[in-house]
């Protein structure tokens, strides 16, 4: 079976500074079918490079699906058209020749643009930092089986606590809301016995940590667990709201 | 160079529990008198600074990626060993240790294997007390399965992600100490060197990776959490920012680099596609419990698998060591995989590749069982491939995917640059030759929650260091230093790109310093590469500016290093005339092709000093001593 091979029309955000005006600059690209979506931009910049043009930015580093380092709007999607999928593992057999893909970065007011398509992230380090953790130093932790977990409730969590960061619900809100990926750790810690001490005050902290940044409200648009390559689901949401309004209850 | 191992004396059970009453310690009240530099985020560097952070020192931990989170350390798959015992099967921190001390065919320091083994558990307690959600039985306790190399069940796992779950773990623990203030956090600043004053570490360079600057930091003591240096070869299982950097710059201010020649392949990876391919993807090798590995019995097969009978299947692993079949250790699975493939046997449009076929594990535990097991790894596979591992077998290949050389370290880590220290895959402490599957993750968490924050204590608390001024001649010049070669790479506007001279660089290791090597072809790279350096410091491609994100540039000084590294690597395999882990000399090998160890002069850990750019590195030796594990030639037959 001989490999077939493709040429593409790109559009893609340059943008060289957070202050500058960015826009759309056109590329002619070839890829073939095997490829990865970052493999078919790495022989893209490699061209450029060799003709002395600077590169495209973008970020990226396991490509595996599992750093949330990658991220990039393609055609209108965060990470493109593949279901439950970072942009890494995008693979060029979805295209054909003489297809035009658009490539954008994250669009978000609270991940202001860097370059090109890097923007800044660290708003969700500022969130988990307000409170996403059980505090446990180091040293002295009791048995690691002296408290059973139910079998359900540690795949719950787990289900949550595979979210990787990557800010795509952000990026496919309407709004540019942060709950699913706040959500996401909240559930997390709160789905598990040994999370329940701080319960209340996680979901409280993170939530006033994340009305700080500049992210918008929910409007339960669902967009985000649609975009989302972990498959979180929006059932996250519901527990951050109901933890978040427990707390404030006791709060008084 | 002095090599002091500071191994402390009596039976190994109580040598680290006697080592932490002999130690110096800090006064409370003290510690937030003292800096400690972490460089990395991963297990080991994650892991120290939130532990440091909470015993109350000052603690300033840097890391290249816009997140402390993102740390290659993330992409582990398969789980994290510990000598729990909870499956009841005869585990004991002494199998542990044992285990690990063969598995590593005996070239590492027993008595690091041994407190690695008994902090193990320790582990464990700390990573399910701070949330880590790992599998758990129906019964609501820990659930465990085997790996590699071992014959009983104690690898800990959360799904297919427990790199991923571990690190967010001591990531979230960090998160919190940068809330309490103990720690700062610098994210996106590359360390590019050590800043040595008196001949002992007392800072870092860093360059801010958005705006270029270059800047000194100061403290007391330095911990290198860096990882390891696959990436050498080009295609490795390691994300692509992996580097050697921190760990070279260290070498080259005096830090003694102990086996680099050690790199183990792995033999699950999916095979390489095209010139393009950028980096390689790793199934992890807990696929190795379920699935059978095999090649056509036949050469020039050309029917699809599910087409080809039962008897014209090699199992060849399962027919070679029938005692442990598909879990024999990686360095065997690699090579017999290699074997297969140069007898004209591989498989897949590249003919490099053997196959790993579930088929009989669905046929006897059902799809859902399976699915249960390896379901995001089989969704992974399929991503990459196309191909659907449910209806045909992968097709599988190994790839370079953790080194065991490092950064040399005494029983405390400490480099021998007094207070510099190496952590996690960074050093070169506990495996030896060979890693088993999950004792990274496993070596890690160690060193950074449960080694380090004590051993530096040790050496704050004895030495009592001053504060050393911001305008110290050694930090102008170690600053001016980094300054000039970050200049000199901006200035390189030849005609090659660094991904292309990398790529070259890259075939050079794996043809001659990788799976097999022998002395001609390793002759042959120690004179290629530096016609390599040549070019790339000649007609290298840098585009753009320091001032601002410039990514080529950061390839660009990674590279260098990897083109002074890999020669050192060749030259220890050259000196290393035997084989054993995963260091296979052709020259030595039994008639049936088993690895030839020679322990009468080779049980010793190679130590290479640095001695300047235009002269060779000089040869030190650690004798290795084995008083509780008796070498024998491993067998897994
Ligand atoms: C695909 C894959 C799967 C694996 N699966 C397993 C498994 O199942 N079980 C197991 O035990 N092991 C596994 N391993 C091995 C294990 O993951 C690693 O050995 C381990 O995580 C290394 O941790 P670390 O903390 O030493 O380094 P890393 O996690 O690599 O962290 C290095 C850190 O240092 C920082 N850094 C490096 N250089 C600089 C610099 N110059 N300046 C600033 N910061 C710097 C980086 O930003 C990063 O934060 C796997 C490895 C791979 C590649
Ligand atoms: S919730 Fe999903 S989309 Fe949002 S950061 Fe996490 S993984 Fe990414
Ligand atoms: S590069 Fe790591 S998730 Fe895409």
């Amino acid at each position: 079976m001989a490999t077939s091979t493709m040429k593409l029309k790109l559009h893609v955000w340059r943008q060289e500074s957070p202050s500058a005006r960015g826009g759309f600059v056109t590329y002619e690209a070839d890829a073939n079918e095997h490829m990865s979506f970052l493999e078919m931009l790495d022989v893209l910049n490699e061209s450029l490079e060799s003709r002395g043009e600077e590169p495209i930015v973008f970020d990226h580093d396991c490509r595996e699906g599992i750093c949330g380092t990658c991220g990039m709007v393609i055609n209108g999607r965060p990470h493109g058209p593949w279901e439950r999928t970072t942009v890494c593992q995008l693979h060029m057999r979805e295209y054909g020749d003489g297809d035009q893909i658009w490539i954008e970065p994250w669009r978000a007011k609270g991940f202001p643009v860097v370059k090109d398509l890097f923007v800044d992230r660290s708003a969700f380090d500022r969130i988990l930092q307000s409170g996403g953790f059980i505090s446990a130093n180091s040293g002295g932790a009791p048995d690691a089986n002296a408290i059973p977990v139910k079998h359900e409730a540690a795949e719950e969590s787990m289900d949550a606590a595979a979210c990787i960061g990557c800010g795509a619900c952000v990026a496919a809100c309407p709004n540019a809301s942060a709950m699913l990926f706040t959500g996401a750790k909240i559930a997390h810690l709160n789905r598990l016995p040994q999370g329940q001490p701080e319960r209340y005050d996680r979901a409280l902290d993170m939530i006033l940590q994340m009305e700080e940044e500049a992210f918008g409200s929910c409007t339960n648009h669902g967009a985000c667990a649609e975009a989302c390559p972990k498959g979180i689901e929006l059932d996250v949401i519901a527990m951050l709201n109901r933890d978040y309004l427990a707390a404030v209850v006791k709060a008084g | 160079m002095e090599l002091r191992s500071k191994i402390p004396s009596g039976p190994i059970e109580s040598r680290w529990e006697k080592h932490r009453f002999d130690m110096n310690l800090v006064n409370p009240a003290n510690k937030r008198k003292y800096t400690i530099i972490v460089v990395g985020t991963g297990l080991a560097g994650g892991a120290a600074a939130a532990t440091l952070g909470e015993l109350g020192y000052n603690v300033l931990c840097f890391t290249y990626h816009d997140s402390a989170r993102r740390a290659h350390s993330i992409a582990a798959q398969g789980g994290i060993n510990a000598a729990k015992n909870y499956q009841g099967d005869g585990d004991s921190i002494f199998r542990l240790f044992y285990d690990t001390v063969k598995g590593g065919d005996f070239r590492s320091r027993e008595s690091n294997v041994y407190r690695l083994a008994e902090v193990s558990n320790e582990i464990i307690d700390q990573c399910v007390a701070s949330g880590v959600p790992f599998a758990r039985d129906y019964g609501g306790l820990l659930d465990n399965r085997s790996f590699g190399g071992a014959q009983v069940s104690r690898t800990f796992y959360a799904r297919g992600q427990t790199g991923q779950q571990l690190l967010l773990g001591a990531y979230q623990s960090l998160m919190r100490q940068v809330h309490a203030g103990t720690v700062k956090l610098f994210t996106e600043h590359e360390m590019l060197d050590v800043i040595l004053v008196d001949s002992v570490a007392r800072g870092i360079v860093t360059r801010n990776l958005r705006t270029g600057e270059i800047q000194p930091w100061l403290g007391d003591a330095v911990a290198l959490g860096t990882g390891g240096y696959s990436n050498v070869y080009y295609l490795s299982t390691n994300a692509m920012k992996c580097n050697a950097t921190a760990a070279w710059r260290a070498y080259k201010r005096g830090a003694g680099f102990a086996n680099p020649c050690f790199t183990q392949i792995h033999p699950t990876c999916i095979p390489v596609a095209g010139e393009y391919q950028s980096k390689l993807t790793l199934m992890s090798e807990s696929l190795r419990n379920d699935g059978r590995i095999w090649v056509p019995v036949e050469p020039a097969e050309t029917r699809p698998a599910g087409e080809i009978p039962e008897d014209e299947r090699d199992y060849y692993l399962e027919r070679m060591y029938p005692a442990f079949g598909n879990l024999v250790p990686r360095d065997l699975a690699s090579r017999r995989a290699k074997d297969m493939c140069d007898q004209g046997k591989g498989v897949g449009e590249t003919k490099l590749g053997v196959y790993l076929d579930f088929r009989d594990a669905i046929n006897r535990l059902g799809k859902e069982t399976i699915e249960a097991r390896y379901g995001n790894l089989f969704e992974m596979y399929e991503r990459i491939t196309g191909e659907n591992p449910y209806q045909v077998p992968m097709r599988i290949f190994p790839a370079p995917h953790y080194t065991m050389g490092g950064l040399w370290v005494d029983y405390n880590l400490m480099t021998n640059v007094p207070g510099l220290y190496a952590i996690g895959e960074a050093n070169f402490s506990d495996h030896g030759a060979n890693r088993l599957g999950a004792s990274a993750l496993m070596q890690g968490l160690a060193d950074g929650y449960f080694v380090l924050p004590y051993t530096i204590g040790d050496w704050i608390g004895g030495e009592r260091p001053t504060p050393v001024p911001e305008d110290h001649p050694d930090v102008t010049r170690t600053v001016d230093e980094v300054q000039t070669r970050v200049d000199r790479l901006l200035a390189l506007d030849g005609k090659r790109t660094v991904d292309d001279i990398h790529r070259e660089l890259g075939r050079i290791m794996w043809n001659e310093c990788g799976m097999s090597r022998d002395a001609a072809g390793l002759e042959k790279a120690i004179e290629r590469i530096p016609e390599l350096r040549e070019e790339f410091w000649e007609n290298a491609a840098v585009v753009g500016s320091g001032d601002t994100i410039n990514q080529v540039l950061e390839r660009a000084g990674r590279v260098a290093d990897f083109l002074e590294l890999g020669e050192l690597m060749c030259r220890d395999a050259l000196a290393r005339e035997e084989s054993c882990g995963g260091h296979f000399r052709l020259e030595h090998q039994t008639p049936e092709g088993e690895a030839k160890r020679d322990d009468e002069d080779f049980q010793h850990v190679t130590v290479w000093e640095y001695k300047g750019d235009s002269t060779a590195p000089v040869e030190h030796r650690e004798p290795l001593e084995f008083e509780y594990v008796p070498p024998t030639q491993r067998s897994y037959k």
